[in-house]
């Protein structure tokens, strides 16, 4: 089974979620999946030793000087302007390329052959009670979703998987959640939150995946999310209040389930709820 | 030879748009028949690398020189590759950012002036 969790705007506590989540999983395998590629966090709150490294390429087009001869056709296939003839010389920009193929595959004179380029890379960790698996996307490169996709791919088939998504609601969140069993949305309830969550809603609502709510930082003013999920059917799996001990052991890089084992039980409850919602 | 302006508007009168991947249009100018052109920039409207597919165009239409306000680093790399000469410094209305560069008051760009994506 994949769990995603995701949430919007950012600095909710997915990575709270993720990882207490993971850690209070009884009697199953379990693998905790950081698929926030661009800042990976969950490795802070855990000591391992490395498995394994992956490095994750994507293809980028490689112009052969000789056997091109100007007709243009890359130039008018790519639809990013990341290969341009210019004065019979051809011209890539690697950065605007998408890995599309449409100049390798269209050229008549077969000039153009892909080129394998490193974007990241995927690194395994034990960490005791289970396998920390982290994406990490390589600084200057700016397209995620291969990375996040070779993390995914490194699911337990037979296991819990926790995948802990970036904020937002675009390219790299969708990636995350797509085929994943149930995607928790973390939230806050504040204005920003809200409005953030309803994105996220929609975004996992086009994906149909089932989702439920986790509200951190709990209060009074809950009552506009409550409302939200609510109306638009969504259940509440829990609540996590706004507690100064809960950001200490959060600060000090210290999961929730190992300073209070209270927690343990409440996370849990939550992976219960979550596997029922799975089966309903 | 062509020159070409970065313009707001389709006549010598208009104003100079200092972007060069995002001007509305181009004022051409032959200097062999002393026709001016104006042609409009569908490049503005990619999503990216519009400095690019401008170059291109101007390449395509046998640009010599292009006068601007600023350009990035991926439309000069293309423009150079192109062996279009890039002058910088633009402003007023086109004819007197043509009349500056006749002048000789602009001066030739060796590396870009502004940053990636500065256009948008």
């Amino acid at each position: 089974m994949q769990i995603s969790i995701a949430s919007g705007k950012g600095g909710t506590g997915k990575t709270l979620v993720a990882t207490n989540l993971a850690l209070s999983i009884p009697d199953q395998p379990v693998q905790l999946m950081d698929c926030d590629v661009e800042e990976p966090n969950a490795h802070i709150f855990f000591q391992g030793q490395p498995v394994s490294r992956i490095t994750v390429t994507r293809p980028v087009p490689k112009v052969d000087a000789e056997k091109c001869r100007h007709c243009g056709t890359c130039s008018e296939v790519c639809a990013f302007n990341a290969i341009a003839l210019l004065d019979k010389m051809v011209l890539t920009f690697d950065d605007l390329c998408h890995s599309c193929g449409a100049c390798w595959y269209l050229c008549p004179h077969k000039a153009i052959e892909p080129l394998e380029k490193e974007i990241g890379t995927v690194e395994k960790t034990d960490v005791g009670d289970m396998v920390l698996v982290t994406g990490k996307l390589k600084i200057g490169s700016h397209i995620s979703p291969p990375v996040i996709k070779k993390v995914k791919e490194q699911s337990l088939p037979e296991g819990i998987n926790i995948i802990d998504g970036p904020p937002g609601s675009s390219c790299p969140v969708m990636e995350t959640v797509e085929g994943t069993d149930y995607c928790v949305l973390v939230t806050e309830p504040t204005p920003f939150g809200l409005n953030d969550l309803t994105l996220a809603v929609k975004m996992v609502k086009t994906l149909g995946v089932p989702c439920g709510v986790v509200i951190n930082r709990d209060g009074p003013d809950s009552v506009m999310v409550e409302e939200f999920c609510r109306d638009n059917n969504i259940k509440i799996l829990m609540r996590i209040p706004l507690d100064v001990g809960i950001a200490e052991s959060y600060a000090q890089g210290i999961p929730l389930v190992k300073e209070n084992p209270a927690w343990k039980e409440r996370f849990e409850k939550l992976y219960r709820s979550i596997v029922e919602e799975v089966q309903a | 030879m062509k020159i070409a302006i970065s313009s707001q508007g389709d006549s010598t009168h208009s104003q100079v748009n200092p972007r060069l991947g995002r001007c509305e249009k181009f004022i051409i100018y032959d200097t062999d028949t002393g026709k001016n052109t104006a042609v409009d920039n569908g490049g503005r409207l990619s999503s990216g690398g519009a400095g690019i597919a401008t170059a291109r165009m101007l390449a395509d239409l046998g640009v010599n020189v292009v006068i601007t306000g600023f350009v990035g680093p991926k439309a000069f790399a293309a423009l150079k590759t192109a062996g279009i000469k890039v002058y910088t410094g633009a402003q007023g209305t086109v004819e007197e950012s043509l009349q500056l560069y006749q002048q000789n008051k602009l001066e030739e760009a060796q590396s870009a002036n502004a940053g990636a994506h500065s256009g948008i």
